[in-house]
């Protein structure tokens, strides 16, 4: 290569570099940040959703009474109050004092003492059996599992960690409780993570599949195009909701969830695939479309005429470009995703009890109203959450829209 | 006219391969999934069985089965019988079911349409004014909440505290407005903003202006000149609001109580009466092609640049 | 057609270059692109004829400017030549190596000796990539330098373009249109080629920015000999920067000769037209000269036009024109017209 001209040396050209680094320009990703921070709603939406994520990510370590511990007798259907409540109080659960630190000190102890006769034991089959017995009594018998359903490991951590620090209490029922008794708040915020999750899980599911299919359809065009998208026109003009349901009425037989389950898929998961199976249909259009109208796009002309080839071009000219609208697409398959998460538990077809889900919980809110007396805290205050999430998750969609809206990129 | 003919022909056999493709899959889960009627395992109540044996042939090999049940639905329209509910055909839960949903959804969708393009007309029109914001906020709502939410409120709202509306059951004008009212708002909403962003980009094109500048009536102006191209991203949405329709009269139907398609999917869908949820399922299917085609022939129409393929 | 009736224009009038092939060969170059329109209730076929039989040569450090109203066809030739849009029929050749047709796999090589500048300065660069991104990219992709070294033939680019070096990392929004397009020819330098297709490089820039890219596409010609296509509608902005001019009407070559010999004496009624529509700044010439304005009807590419297809609106027009059709004859300056010339039959 020739050297240039003016024969600049290392020092200059260093010295160059460095200020073309200092006056380095505004891409258009940061342009769009800055239009977006601009936009009130969108940004006060965003907020709420980081710190929506937040808490319900750290639940199990918030002070909150027991998402499924049911007290028939005393609890049901109480209105919003702020009675105080010790963890551990109900009669039913025979803990220790009627408080969780009591019988979570006692219990421990125990096990520590069936521990430590089990190491004694010489034989190691029946060291291994005893073993055994003593994780299954971990399993039924531990204070936690008994309050809360199937932890893991690192939310029984943080269990571990609020009890340290709070102790026995919990924040009263403000949200009131439930015809079983539960203590709403609670629900509220243990339902959030189930939501949010299948919500942003199926999501990426649909993601992944779409924009895959639709890149590949939209740059190769011709009749791999025509082929892709008359699938996807099939499968648009099935009632995509009908077969869900259908799919889910088959997987839900109790052999068919049994043999399911032997190869490690459970319902849950299930549930994502189906959603994401659904949703990708529209994100593949858009990408498609978009790729298509790129394709004509003089700079991937360029890219062509240099000579670059087809992998490069989708890559680094196509991808980057796209990703717009697809973070876009995003936010706002959310919210469907979600809708309908509540919609097939109200139907009893989504999550099944004792997980929590807002759509489980609106279900249990409506049939709630239906009653005689007026019991409307049960659907209000999750309708309420998931209204918020929901109107969030619409604002930040438009105004993400108005932010990467390709016009501005000429100014 | 050849290329119309052309075009029906081409969606009526992309329906067919469709409902072809919905219905081999369906066979095939029914044959694995034990204790439907298809498969090795049969539990089903000796009635049906009966009945099922003459249509069917089920000692026969699968693959005569499925041709058999297959040419039972082509020949005769005959969707065999549910499983859980004795003495009843599909064909009969069916015959039963569609009037009361297809009543539900076309008024739910006229009034979504009445509602919505109104709302979006006058949020255009007066664009920026309070009732411009409040319409909109409205429409929001009416995305961001689930309709069973809304119906439930609804419920609360006039057939309890404001006795209005009767809660439940099926036949007069009255017993309709309710649920068709709680399942077009959503959809009403979605209209109201399509149409109010396809006004405005309408408003500011040199057409109208010129119309204005002519000096026509304001209202004159804004139904022949403004109107008919706002409407064109709001009819090619008639496809999926049907979609939407359909769904959402699900969960209207348990509700409020009412007898039609929707509350008898959800019952074989929780009672695994797999030949009911199959025919239902076809049944939509062609429903959803059905309105798909005539909103693709109507947005032709309307827009003559559209070419249909 | 083979080769012997082809109605290619050598750069002759200078003596004879069967010996060596020139740099640029297109010969009978046809670009049909079928089509299908009419509403519903009315289809119909047809083809739109871009570019109907068009040839010339370039030689090397040469420039032809090649000129015609919108839709004649310019820009579809120059995207054939390099395989952008696949030549119906016809042949482009490099060096005498035929390229017409071939994949994009294919073109990898010869795309180190022709290159292309386009039109739109907007959106020829990719807004998500930084300058020096745009620039370099040829480099990476041939592989011609890497690293330090490539950010350094990136720097020297830049300066020879007329460029702050400092912008490297800026993009291309931050820029105004003629420091973009300034932007897209060092990204055509940067292979080193031969030839440079300019697709209306100045249409969109305003008239002082036009005449600083061009003085800059002088200097570098100069500097570097490399050769020219270049596509303008704006007679006057050809006629400052070309060798040669060819002019284009509906797909087919009208009038082709040296930038003299075409301005002060044009051939063809069709170049007669447009010659006396660009305007002259001395009012005096300006009322004096004879103004010919076309009539008949604004000329479309789907219908087919068996004889000369300026026949509808040429004012010198007889019974010939519409039956036959002209070729371009085989002399340096040519015109396709009987009247005019002495073209043969095509």
């Amino acid at each position: 290569m020739n050297l240039p001209d003016s024969r600049k040396n290392e020092e200059a050209l260093a010295k160059l570099l460095e200020e073309s680094h200092k006056i380095r320009g505004v891409s258009l990703w940061k342009d769009a940040w800055r239009r977006l921070r601009r936009n009130r709603p969108a940004m006060a939406s965003l907020i709420f959703l980081i710190g929506l994520g937040l808490v319900a990510f750290l639940t199990p370590m918030l002070p909150l009474q027991s998402p499924l511990d049911k007290d028939l007798n005393n609890r049901r259907f109480l209105s919003p109050s702020f009675e105080p409540i010790t963890m551990g109080s109900r009669e039913g659960l025979k803990f220790a004092d009627g408080k969780l630190t009591s019988q979570l000190a006692l219990f421990e102890a125990e096990i520590a003492a069936e521990t430590a006769e089990a190491l004694a034991i010489n034989d190691p089959l029946k060291q291994a059996e005893q073993f055994e017995s003593i994780q299954d009594r971990i399993r039924v018998e531990h204070p936690f599992n008994q309050l809360w359903n199937q932890l893991g490991s690192v939310s029984f951590k943080m269990v571990q960690i609020r009890v340290a620090i709070f102790g026995d209490y919990a924040i009263p029922s403000i949200f009131g409780t439930d015809k079983l008794g539960r203590d709403l708040l609670a629900r509220v915020f243990w339902g959030a993570r189930v939501s949010l999750v299948v919500g942003l899980v199926a999501t990426l599911v649909s993601l992944m599949i779409g924009v895959s299919y639709g890149a590949i359809a939209g740059y190769f065009g011709g009749w791999i195009d025509a082929a892709m998208m008359r699938i996807v026109d099939m499968l648009y003009s099935i009632p995509f909701i009908f077969v869900v349901i259908y799919l889910v009425t088959f997987l839900g037989e109790e052999s068919v969830k049994a043999w399911l389950e032997s190869y490690g898929i459970d319902q849950i998961m299930i549930f994502y695939i189906i959603i994401g199976a659904i949703y990708w249909l529209t994100m593949s259009r858009v990408v498609r479309g978009q790729v298509l109208s790129l394709r004509q796009e003089q700079f991937v002309e360029s890219a062509r005429t240099i000579g670059a080839s087809p992998m490069r071009i989708v890559f680094r000219h196509l991808v980057p470009n796209v990703l717009g609208i697809v973070i876009v697409y995003l936010t706002l398959t959310i919210p469907a995703v979600m809708l309908f998460e509540a919609f097939l538990s109200f139907l009893g077809l989504g999550v099944a009890p004792p997980d929590v889900s807002w759509g489980l919980l609106l279900n249990d809110g409506v049939e709630a109203l239906s009653s005689v007396k007026l019991f409307w805290w049960v659907v209000i205050f999750p309708g309420a959450a998931l209204a918020m999430t929901l109107f969030a998750l619409n604002f930040l969609g438009d105004g993400l829209r108005d932010a990467l809206d390709p016009k501005m990129k000429n100014r | 006219m050849k290329d119309l003919l052309g075009f029906l022909i081409r969606r009526l056999g992309w329906m067919a391969i469709t409902l072809w493709a919905v219905y081999t899959v369906s066979f095939v889960l029914m044959r694995a999934a034990p204790g439907s009627p298809f498969s090795a395992e049969r539990a089903m109540p000796p009635a049906i069985e009966q009945q099922m044996r003459a249509r069917y042939n089920l000692d026969a090999p699968p693959l005569q089965q499925y041709w058999d049940y297959m040419w039972g639905i082509l020949s005769r329209g005959d969707l065999s019988w549910s499983i859980k509910l004795e003495d009843y055909s599909v064909n009969q839960v069916i015959a039963e079911g569609f009037p009361v949903s297809a009543s539900l959804a076309i008024f739910a969708l006229v009034f979504a349409i009445i509602l919505g393009v109104s709302a979006g007309v006058i949020s255009a029109v007066y664009r920026g004014t309070v009732a411009d914001v409040a319409m909109m906020a409205t429409a929001v709502l009416g995305i961001a909440i689930p309709n069973f939410v809304l119906a439930s409120i609804a419920i609360l709202l006039f057939v309890f505290l404001i006795p209005l509306f009767p809660a439940a059951g099926w036949g007069t004008l009255r017993q309709v407005a309710l649920p068709a009212i709680c399942l077009g708002l959503p959809v009403a909403a979605y209209i109201a903003r399509l149409t109010r962003a396809g006004m405005l980009e309408s408003l500011s094109r040199e057409h109208v202006r010129t119309a204005f500048a002519k000096g026509l009536p304001k209202r004159t102006v804004i139904i022949k000149h403004v109107l008919p191209g706002a409407l064109l991203p709001v009819v090619s949405y008639l496809g999926p609001a049907t979609a939407g329709v359909l769904t959402g009269s699900l969960v209207l139907e348990k509700i409020f109580a009412l007898p039609g398609m929707g509350s008898h999917f959800i019952y074989a869908a929780t009672q695994r009466d797999t030949t009911l949820a199959t025919g239902m399922v076809l049944t939509y299917t062609v429903l959803l092609f059905v309105m798909n085609t005539i909103v693709d022939l109507a947005y032709a129409v309307i827009d003559p640049r559209v070419e249909l393929e | 057609m083979n080769a012997a009736q082809t109605t290619h224009t050598s750069t002759e009038g200078s003596g004879s270059t069967t010996a060596e092939p020139p740099l640029l060969r297109v010969n009978d170059l046809k670009v049909h692109f079928p089509f299908r329109r009419g509403s519903l209730f009315n289809p119909e076929q047809g083809l739109i004829r871009a570019v109907d039989g068009v040839s010339f040569d370039i030689a090397k450090g040469e420039t032809l400017g090649l000129v015609g109203e919108s839709g004649c066809g310019k820009s579809t030739t120059a995207r054939a030549i390099i395989n952008l849009v696949h030549p119906t029929s016809g042949d482009v050749q490099v060096d005498g190596k035929s390229i017409a047709g071939l994949s994009d796999k294919e073109m990898l090589p010869y795309r180190r000796r022709v290159q292309m500048v386009f039109q739109d300065p907007f959106a020829s660069l990719n807004p998500r990539m930084t300058v020096g991104g745009i620039i370099g990219e040829p480099l990476t992709v041939h592989k011609l330098a890497s690293g330090k070294d490539r950010q350094l033939e990136v720097l020297r680019l830049m300066e020879l373009v007329g460029l702050n070096p400092r912008f490297l990392n800026r993009y291309p929004h931050e820029f105004s249109g003629g420091q973009r397009q300034r932007i897209g020819i060092a990204r055509a330098l940067a292979v080193q080629p031969d030839l440079i297709l300019c697709d209306e490089p100045v249409s969109a820039l305003d008239v002082s920015i036009q005449a600083q890219i061009i003085n800059l596409m002088m200097d570098l010609q100069q500097r570097l000999g490399v050769a020219y296509l270049f596509i303008a509608h704006d007679l006057a902005v050809v006629r400052h920067i070309a060798t040669r001019v060819g002019v284009m009407y509906l797909g087919r070559i009208a009038e082709l000769g040296t930038a003299e010999e075409l301005y002060a004496d044009p051939k063809h009624p069709y170049t007669e037209a447009l010659l006396s529509a660009v305007p002259v700044p001395d009012p005096t010439i300006a009322a004096n000269r004879r103004r010919i304005v076309l009539q008949g009807e604004v000329p479309s590419p789907d219908k087919h036009y068996p004889g000369c297809s300026f026949a509808d609106r040429c004012p010198i027009v007889v019974d010939r024109c519409r039956t036959d059709r002209p070729g371009l004859p085989d002399r340096s300056h040519a015109a396709a017209c009987w009247e005019r010339d002495d073209p043969p039959e095509v």
